[in-house]
């Protein structure tokens, strides 16, 4: 059992498992840091960033256009194995998903992919998102000179140090989006899917968003849990499943917060205060946010703060080719909520409160800034709209618009991107910026309990995990501390898991069972020896009696029928115990063998049958049957010696 | 042997009540708990004393599965688990949970605040009773107990139903509640993978019907309701609130904006409004083409389609009512019914099945004079139009989900005696399978021979699949030989090297050893090498070897040759095998007794 690791993001997994001859692929992250590299896409043209001047080199030697191409995104480092041998691809949640395209179009891939309903359909307007981002606006200048080793090397900050930059791609179409969709086979929490009858393969809920998973691998005899991304919280979404971890052989423990010290409670609180002041004040916010996800939480939030906090005449905007189908699809997803959300379902009333918000006409949803919004429009008030990055989507516009106010606020939710990377392009900046990051995914103190409680043999985990994090180096509850130590993977690692297959499960028909006859050796312990034919068929066994030969047709050439050498059949069983003398010869005499001579050796007796000029040489761990010329008389001396021993 | 036990308490050669007892396993489970619309005194309800004369049925039942929302089979639950007594888990979709508790409220109006019967279940009892409700999803494996585990999977048939897997080792009988094999106007079809258990449960209200397509129906259908339309005239159609009524409902809506239609389309009870929200919210539960243009147009937002008024019952011009109930056996349809029957202008249309003794059935059945309340009788004018609207699968529906899931045996529920014979016949002939029907209260006894799981050790598994070949030789199989250890309740099938070694047992050797006179005037080693030539053309697929001191190996069987200087032709052959060789070994000692034919050549 191997695991290949292609991603060193530990909130972005995508990881290979080879177990029992099937290639099973854990997630397929998309890492959309890299678009933080580049300047933003605007939605109008903005004097201010054409006017940037491109970049020259200090001798003067290069000079490059400046990049204004946030489309190249970074694809896990995928050479390690070749893609078209991987069977299944198992989803654990929408966020992991976006690379999906780049594995299962072009590469070859021939398998099916696995996923809740709630992740096929959030994630595809995840994508959809993505592309209606890139494509909607005509792009400036497409930028690869700088991709050059020479020049690369020569360039400032994070571009310098970026590896594998040729693996950075430019986004997927949304033809390649749809077939890879198409290739998505839904399941249910708890529904055990068979992979070539030799692996199972079940979804847990985790607790972390809508249709959000944990996995677990198993075969009758191993056990391992792949958790992705998991959340104790109470939020929106079934609770985790946590009993079903149990008695693994091995956890690959991934996505945990990206926030181990930020409360989410209080992260929201502060959220609510600071937007309440920024309107008080008269000034807009802006909320860079994704589509779906903490947003509803957000908004379940505001429902119950805006009344108090006297916001009820503020307008909420939450901009997103999506923003109407995210809405709506989070109210029909009943069975992947929490239980409180569930019961609103039996009565019958919309689960999220943002269908009353906007039945209210508090909040109101656009697919974009051009259309109907533009005439909606009214300040001050709250926009919701992605990307988080800030590089591309309608939040590049607001940014423009407002960034020059200080009355104006900027929220940061989303705990993806390094707020002050992604703020860089729009310095100076005078509007307020306030960073509460909402991670509700686990933190240690919960994952340690957690483990614990599950207590897994062994732990794999990116070696982030295995110390604190290099900005608090003397923190030392932020990291995984276990016994044994989990073993930490980074990108490009090849791990091989402490595992030794045993056993298999084969399955014996009832007629060959009933023909068995058991003997006990031990107390409690029977054996009983097992002759029959295996029969292997899509990796299920089973064993069937053997087949009772045909009669011989009848042979013209009776002579040479008597000729035929045995066919080549499975061993005799092996003996066991010993042959006892007295009780040996007491059995000869009744079989008419009476002149037995017994002469004492060293390691037992040898018995010289006189009459029948054989010898028998009996041994604490071995018998000896010399005997010429007289088959019926050693084939019954060996039946007798056969009586009294036991047969395996 | 073990065997599986099905036991009908409702539902058996009868439509109505649906309650079946199965016994599997050690495992005890009810599935569905109906109640009859053609009954109102104790028939009413299954016979739960076949359980137990007294007491409750907590420790009787494992379980109790719920398959869908309608009253024939849930309309019992209640009865079952508060007057009866159970406290067992009970399971159902969420929208079956959903919707379960209003039709069963409704269902306890009109027994007791409109016919006035005491002694009936209460509001509190259904809320009670729906509290030990366990939501099932979807292809979800629920596990009941440790043995036990059930699975839903999609029935089509009304919004939530499903048809249930249980399964405890490696028996397993599925219950199809009812079901529906086409996709209709707002469900899609029932579908099951090839889980091949030992009993397939299977409704057959329609055992014999292979219906027309159901767009011709649907025309059909259409093209009444437009005719009485347009000559001024009113059409009544009794629905439950929920399933068909939708459908119906989908089709009229989009019917009338095609045609630019004006005629009112009313729907009766404040049920409607509700309803259709929870198809809103259940989307997931409908057709494909519904789930996916849900966001742009929800289909169960209806634009001709008002609120009905007992005060418009009266009104004058054409309009079309959907009113329930579906059989005419109390409420507002029945009420409707009364004040339109006189007029040849109005037309009644009755989308579904109606239980005997219903007023529905009367009129289906031709009756023109029905027999009210108070000695009065009334008069049937208007046309009676019957319309197969309801989502069951028909004969061809159900011979497919038999192929579908390839079942071991077939049993019949949910259906008429007569209709059933014919699909038993049919069935028994087309897929050779035993096909049960058992009337109420009796049992059907499946004998079930499941194979015996056993943990092989992989290195005796991979040694001998190495030995198999690639490719199995279906006229040759291959004889494996290993040794089941039985200890503390596991059975494991290892190598018997590794058996002995596993109990601490040393191996004990037996050997034989026979010499054989021939005479063969030749050199011994010439000898060796003739016996050597013999034995390669005798016995083919073996390994033979002449091995550098001059012996002759056979596999593992030895044989030397010597002679006597005094009688150099004389020569004695000594045969030393072990027990594991004994067939080989006896096989050569009489091969070489018959001497060396003459003919070899020395090579």
């Amino acid at each position: 059992m191997k695991l290949y690791c292609l991603s060193g993001h530990p909130t972005l997994p995508c990881n290979v498992l080879k177990f029992k001859s099937t290639t099973i692929m854990l997630d397929c992250g998309l890492d959309t840091t890299s678009v933080l590299q580049f300047l933003p896409l605007p939605l109008v043209h903005s004097p201010r960033l054409s006017k940037l001047p491109g970049w020259v080199s200090k001798d003067g030697t290069i000079n490059l256009e400046k990049v204004q191409d946030p489309t190249l995104l970074n694809v896990f480092f995928i050479e390690l194995l070749d893609l078209s041998t991987i069977d299944v691809i198992l989803i654990s949640n929408y966020h992991c998903m976006m690379a999906l395209p780049y594995i299962t179009e072009h590469t070859g891939f021939t398998g099916s992919v696995y996923a809740t309903e709630p992740t096929l359909q959030i994630g595809r307007l995840l994508m959809e998102e993505l592309v209606n981002f890139m494509e909607r606006v005509p792009k400036a200048q497409s930028a690869t000179c700088w991709k050059n080793k020479e020049i690369q090397r020569v360039l400032p900050g994070p571009l310098k140090d970026a590896v594998e930059v040729l693996t950075w791609k430019t986004c997927y179409s949304i033809q390649d989006v749809n077939s890879a969709l198409s290739k998505v086979q839904l399941v249910g929490y708890s529904q055990k899917v068979e992979l070539f009858g030799a692996v199972q393969v079940t979804p847990l809920s985790s607790g972390y968003s809508l249709g959000s998973s944990n996995w677990i691998i198993q075969s009758h005899y191993e056990k391992v849990s792949y958790v992705s991304g998991s959340s104790l919280l109470t939020t929106h979404p079934q609770p985790m499943d946590q009993s079903s971890l149990k008695n693994s052989d091995v956890l690959i423990l991934t996505g945990l917060t990206q926030m181990p010290t930020a409360n989410p409670d209080g992260m929201l609180g502060d959220f609510c205060s600071n937007l309440a002041m920024t309107i008080r004040a008269g000034g807009n916010v802006l909320v860079p946010c994704y589509s779906s996800g903490v947003i509803y939480d957000l908004l379940e939030c505001l429902y119950q703060f805006i009344e108090n906090a006297n916001l009820g005449s503020t307008p909420f905007y939450f901009l997103s080719p999506v923003a109407n189908s995210s809405l709506e699809f989070s109210q029909i997803f009943a069975e992947w909520l929490c239980h409180n959300k569930q019961s609103k379902v039996y009565l019958p009333e919309p689960p999220f409160p943002h269908a009353e918000l906007i039945q209210t006409n508090k909040l109101k949803h656009y697919p974009s800034i051009h259309g109907d919004f533009s005439t909606d429009f009214r300040q001050p008030c709250v926009v919701f709209t992605g990307h988080p990055s800030l590089r591309f989507g309608d939040v590049v516009h607001f940014m423009e618009l407002w960034g020059k106010s200080s009355l104006n606020t900027i929220i940061f939710t989303e705990p993806d991107f390094s707020y002050l990377d992604a703020l860089a392009p729009y310095q100076p900046l005078s509007m307020k910026c306030v960073y509460c990051p909402i991670d509700t995914r686990l933190n240690f103190h919960q994952v340690s309990k957690l483990l614990k409680e599950v207590q897994p043999l062994h732990v794999v985990c990116p070696e982030q995990y295995t110390q604190p994090p290099p900005s608090q180096s003397h923190r030392s509850d932020l990291m995984l501390e276990l016994q044994p130590p989990p073993m930490p993977y980074r990108r490009c690692s090849v791990l091989g898991l402490p595992f030794r297959r045993r056993y298999e499960r084969i399955h014996l028909l009832p007629e060959l069972a009933k023909s068995l006859v058991p003997s006990e050796i031990k107390p409690g312990v029977s054996l009983a020896t097992v002759s029959a034919v295996l029969q292997s068929k899509d990796n299920k066994h089973t064993l069937q009696p053997v087949p009772k030969p045909l009669p011989l047709p009848p042979s013209k050439k009776r002579k040479r029928v008597v000729e035929e050498p045995p066919e080549v059949l499975a061993p005799k069983p092996l003996l066991s115990g010993s042959v006892p003398l007295e009780a040996f010869l007491a059995v000869l005499h009744k079989h008419g063998i009476t002149e037995v001579k017994v002469e004492e050796t060293a390691d037992g007796h040898i018995l010289h049958l006189q009459a029948e000029d054989t010898l028998i040489q009996l041994e604490e761990d071995g018998t000896h049957i010399v005997c010429d010329n007289n088959e019926p008389l050693r084939t019954t001396l060996r039946d007798l010696v056969l009586r009294f021993l036991m047969k395996l | 042997m073990p065997e599986i036990k099905v036991t009908p308490l409702g539902a058996g050669q009868d439509v109505g009540r649906s309650c079946i007892l199965v016994s599997i396993g050690g495992k005890n489970i009810m599935l569905d708990c109906g109640m009859h619309m053609g009954y109102n005194d104790d028939r009413r309800f299954p016979d739960f004393s076949y359980i137990t004369q007294q007491g409750r049925l907590t420790e009787f039942l494992d379980c109790v599965i719920i398959s869908h929302f309608h009253l024939d089979h849930c309309g019992a639950l209640p009865y079952m688990s508060e007057m009866v007594g159970y406290d067992g888990p009970i399971y159902m979709t969420h929208p079956t949970k959903a919707i379960c508790p209003i039709l069963l409220e409704d269902f306890r109006k009109i027994t007791v605040d409109k016919k006035g019967e005491t002694n009936f279940f209460t509001s509190q009892m259904i809320k009670d009773c729906m509290k030990k409700v366990i939501p099932l999803n979807l292809h979800q494996t629920v596990q009941v107990d440790d043995e036990l585990e059930i699975k839903a999977y999609y029935a089509g048939h009304v919004l939530g139903a499903a048809m249930v897997q249980i399964k405890v080792g490696s028996e397993s009988v599925v219950y199809t509640g009812d079901y529906n094999m086409t996709p209709d106007r707002h469900l899609g079809a029932a579908w099951i993978d090839k889980c091949r258990p030992d009993i397939l449960i299977s409704e057959s209200t329609y055992a014999t019907t292979i219906r027309d397509s159901k767009r011709c129906r649907e025309r059909d259908f259409l093209k009444k309701v437009h005719e009485t339309v347009e000559r001024g005239g009113k059409v009544l159609i009794p629905v439950f609130a929920l399933g068909r009524a939708q459908e119906l409902c989908i089709l009229l809506e989009t019917f009338w904006e095609r045609m630019n239609m004006k005629a009112p389309i009313y729907f009766s009870t404040g049920l409607t409004e509700k309803a259709n929200h929870y198809y809103k919210l259940f989307i997931t539960w409908t057709n494909q083409k519904i789930r996916k243009t849900f966001v742009q147009r929800n289909m169960f937002e209806f634009k001709h389609i008002k609120a009905f008024d007992r005060s418009y019952i009266d009104n004058p011009g054409p309009m079309v009512v959907f009113a329930t109930p579906g059989m005419l056996h109390a409420g507002l349809s029945l009420q409707i019914f009364r004040k339109w029957a006189g007029n040849e202008k109005n037309m009644i249309i009755m989308p579904g099945y109606c239980v005997q003794g219903t007023i529905g059935h009367k009129i289906l059945n031709g009756q023109k004079k029905l027999e009210l309340e108070n000695r009065q009788t009334l008069e049937v004018k208007l046309q009676v139009e019957y319309m197969s609207f309801s989502a069951h699968a028909d004969a061809k529906g159900i011979m497919q989900l038999i192929r579908m899931a390839e079942p071991r045996n077939m049993l019949l529920v949910h259906g008429e005696a007569k209709k059933m014979e014919f699909l038993k016949d049919k069935i028994e002939q087309e897929f050779s399978i035993n096909c049960f029907m058992p009337a109420n209260g009796e049992t059907s006894t499946v004998a079930t021979n499941p194979s015996v799981p056993v943990d092989i050790s992989l290195n005796l598994l991979k040694r001998e699949m190495a030995l198999g070949g690639p490719l199995p030789d279906p006229k040759k199989p291959r004889t494996m030989h290993g040794t089941l250890i039985m200890k503390d309740n596991s059975l494991r099938l290892v190598s018997p090297e590794q058996a002995l070694k596993e109990l601490g047992l040393s191996e004990h050797q037996l050997r034989f050893t026979c010499r054989v006179q021939l005479q063969d005037a030749h050199s011994d080693s010439d000898t060796h090498i003739r016996i050597y030539t013999h034995l390669k053309s005798v016995l083919k697929g073996y390994t033979i070897q002449h091995l550098p001191d001059g012996t002759v190996m056979v596999e593992s069987i030895v044989i030397k040759v010597s002679s006597s200087p005094e009688e150099p032709n004389t020569k004695v052959l000594l045969l030393s095998w072990s027990y594991q060789d004994e067939d080989l070994g006896s096989f050569l000692s009489t091969l070489l007794k018959k001497g060396l034919p003459a003919a070899l050549s020395s090579m």
